[in-house]
């Protein structure tokens, strides 16, 4: 076997793979999105851009989608660095671990159960009725894009605190000491030494939260009433009531396609922040 | 009207049989006049042929079913009951629209055995060669003679018999009285009326264009099945317009219904049974523009992997014994006199079951054009994105 053979042969697990799962199914999406709905539904085969013309139809779901995806990403960011630094630089160690599964311990619970907890907790019984406890009448919650922001802040929480907890625990301590020991402050110590060596795993965090948000679809469904839509909502809809899947193929080329530009302009960002330092590196 | 026990003469049962065929009278009046009802109630219970029976169990008919479905549309011991009796498990899929259960069968290879179409769509489903033939040879339980001819009809297409009759039910809207000084709301167009003023944030419609676009093309006084753009285009302005005051747009309006959240929604008939029996404020109504009436089926899909156990099934939840127990469970009515007979008087006399004819007739049965209209799916779409 020729060393080239080889390799090609190491390559092939994963190049099948990538085939499979991603090369054509994108392929299948983008060839349905120039077809046309079927009259009794579904797609039949054309070659025409009427389905990106009619895409400003769909400007609400996307507007939501930009603004909650990068609100909500933000909102878990800054939840959950105290919770991560605290975690990994000021627990006793041998609370550590209880606390960490204890973040876990959401994620054992399917999110359809837990989002009915907050149906209630939202709802007219739950924080509102506590609210008029105190004399706050009338507050209302559910249904609203604000009832979905906590439920996707709540959702995503662990998966943005373990990426930044695991950069803060690889952290080496005598650095910390080192930037004392010269006379920094502690505050100056933080924004020099710790959150800089914990880039990494903010922009794992954020990327994550943010690549899962732009596509989600059961929590706006959910704690939205129907009333907070996002593109993923009106893909499924798309897809199971209209069956109009030239158009929600269209729909979903062009999430694909924001998401992949998004995400550049945002790798480039995170890039720059760390170019001058070369132990820094993004995911 | 005359008494259960009362004789009736044969000219006069024709004359009533008449009525009822062109539904003149109510089922629920037919059977008593004529004595039917009281008459099958007896039978039922003295034939032991009526009763469930382990009757399968001789033939091997695989370890389970998959059956799709709708919610809370079905009393769980009753698949409980078929397990035990013919060894195969019943596993449960629920859908939310019909326009669901299309695209999934459209995908292909859904894997379901029975599956439960309205009647407006059993029409595409034979069009587009996605159900099967029934034969009645492996159900016998069903007896056509005994089932509503309005409520039965739609399973057959072009002579052939593709699905049998589960129940049926009308759509119309749940209030709580309560809220609006005791008085219940009586049209489409004070449906949409009162929930941009004073219900706004209370109010309710379906996840669902056949209902919502439905009753907002009757709030100008438009067929619920209407698919002309110009009206259309008003139905639009009209929901577009309705939508920053809902309380939400859900087929799963129960939950804040009972919880006082919501206080008025479009509502299936089976769902304001339960409602009212819960709660009395909440009183269910029609609306007096009308509004829809339909009828469930099972149905069996092409290419269903257990066909032998997808017959079985059918065929006992068609036994009026466990048809009984289903219709106390989802509080639909049924189409069958055999398990009508057999229901207990509360339900048959219900008005929310059974409403009075007048209230009936401006109802609309759902067409197929509805069910496939690209425009109505499209506006329902916009709407919900709006």
């Amino acid at each position: 076997m020729t060393k080239r053979t080889r390799n090609w042969l190491l390559l092939a697990p994963a190049g099948t793979w990538f085939l499979v799962m991603l090369i054509i199914p994108l392929s299948v999406v983008l060839i349905f999105s120039f077809g046309e709905r079927a009259p009794a539904g579904g797609v039949v085969p054309a070659f025409t851009f009427e389905q990106y013309a009619n895409l400003p139809a769909r400007w609400a779901a996307f507007k939501n989608t930009m603004t909650l995806a990068p609100i909500g990403t933000l909102s878990a960011l800054l939840i959950a660095y105290p919770l991560a630094y605290f975690l990994a630089v000021k627990v006793d160690p041998k609370w550590r671990t209880i606390l960490l599964v204890l973040v876990i311990v959401p994620f054992w619970t399917s999110i359809l159960i837990r989002s009915y907890a907050w149906i209630f907790l939202l709802g007219g019984r739950g924080i509102p009725a506590l609210l008029g406890w105190f004399g706050i009448e009338g507050v209302r919650l559910i249904n609203t894009p604000f009832a979905v922001l906590i439920g996707i802040i709540y959702g995503y929480l662990p998966l943005m605190v373990f990426p930044i907890f695991v950069s803060l625990d690889k952290l080496d301590k005598r650095l910390l000491e080192a930037s004392s020991d010269l006379g920094a402050k502690p505050w100056r110590t933080f924004l020099q030494i710790t959150l800089p060596l914990s880039i990494p795993g903010i922009a794992t965090g954020c990327m994550l939260v943010f690549i899962l948000l732009m596509g989600e679809y059961l929590i706006p469904a959910m704690l939205g009433g129907g009333k907070v839509f996002f593109v993923g909502n009106a893909l499924v809809d798309l897809f199971l009531q209209s069956r109009n899947w030239a158009y929600g193929s269209a729909v979903a080329v062009t999430l694909v396609f924001v998401m992949l530009i998004t995400v550049t302009i945002y790798m480039r960002l995170i890039n720059r922040l760390g170019a001058n330092r070369d132990d820094v590196s993004i995911m | 009207m005359t008494k259960d026990s009362d004789y009736i003469s044969k000219r006069k049962f024709m004359e009533e049989l008449g009525r009822y065929r062109k539904g003149s009278i109510t089922r629920r009046h037919f059977l008593n006049v004529t004595g039917l009802g009281a008459a099958t109630a007896v039978m039922g219970a003295a034939m032991p042929g009526l009763r469930p029976s382990p009757a399968f169990a001789e033939g091997n008919i695989g370890d389970r079913v998959i059956i799709a479905t709708w919610p809370n549309y079905h009393d769980p011991s009753n698949f409980e009951a078929f397990t035990e009796a013919t060894g195969a498990h019943v596993q449960v899929n629920v859908f939310g629209s019909n326009e669901e259960m299309l695209a999934k069968l459209q995908a292909g290879a859904t894997g379901w055995d029975v599956y439960v179409p309205t009647n407006y769509t059993i029409s595409t489903y034979v069009d587009e060669g996605l159900i099967e033939p029934l034969d009645t040879s492996k159900l016998s339980n069903y007896d056509a003679s005994a089932f509503d001819a309005r409520y039965a009809e739609a399973g057959s297409v072009d002579g052939t018999l593709y699905a049998v009759p589960k129940n049926w039910g009308s759509t119309g809207m749940a209030v709580n009285t309560a809220q609006n000084g005791g008085k219940p709301i009586s049209s489409w167009k004070e449906f949409f009326d009162i929930s941009r003023d004073k219900f706004s944030g209370r109010s309710m419609v379906h996840d669902y264009q056949l209902t919502t676009i439905g009753s907002a093309l009757n709030y100008f006084g438009y067929s619920f099945n209407s698919v002309d753009e110009a009206e259309l285009a008003d139905a639009e302005k009209l929901l577009i317009d309705v939508k920053p005051h809902l309380f939400a747009i859900t087929s799963d309006y129960q939950p804040s219904m009972r919880n006082g959240d919501a206080w008025l929604t479009i509502c299936w008939s089976g769902d304001g049974k339960q409602l009212n029996t819960d709660m009395p404020e909440i009183h269910y109504v029609l609306g007096a523009e009308g509004g829809e009436i339909w009828s469930d089926y099972y149905a069996i899909p092409k290419g269903a992997p257990h066909t032998d156990a997808a017959y079985a099934l059918i065929n006992f939840l068609m036994d009026p014994t466990v048809n009984t127990k289903e219709v106390l469970a989802h509080g639909y009515p049924t189409a069958d006199a055999k398990t009508f007979a057999l229901l207990p008087d509360e339900l048959k006399n219900d008005p929310i079951l059974f409403p009075a004819q007048e209230l009936l007739s401006p109802l609309e049965f759902g067409a197929a054009a509805t069910l496939t209209d690209p425009n109505r799916a499209e506006l329902m779409a916009r709407f919900k994105s709006a």
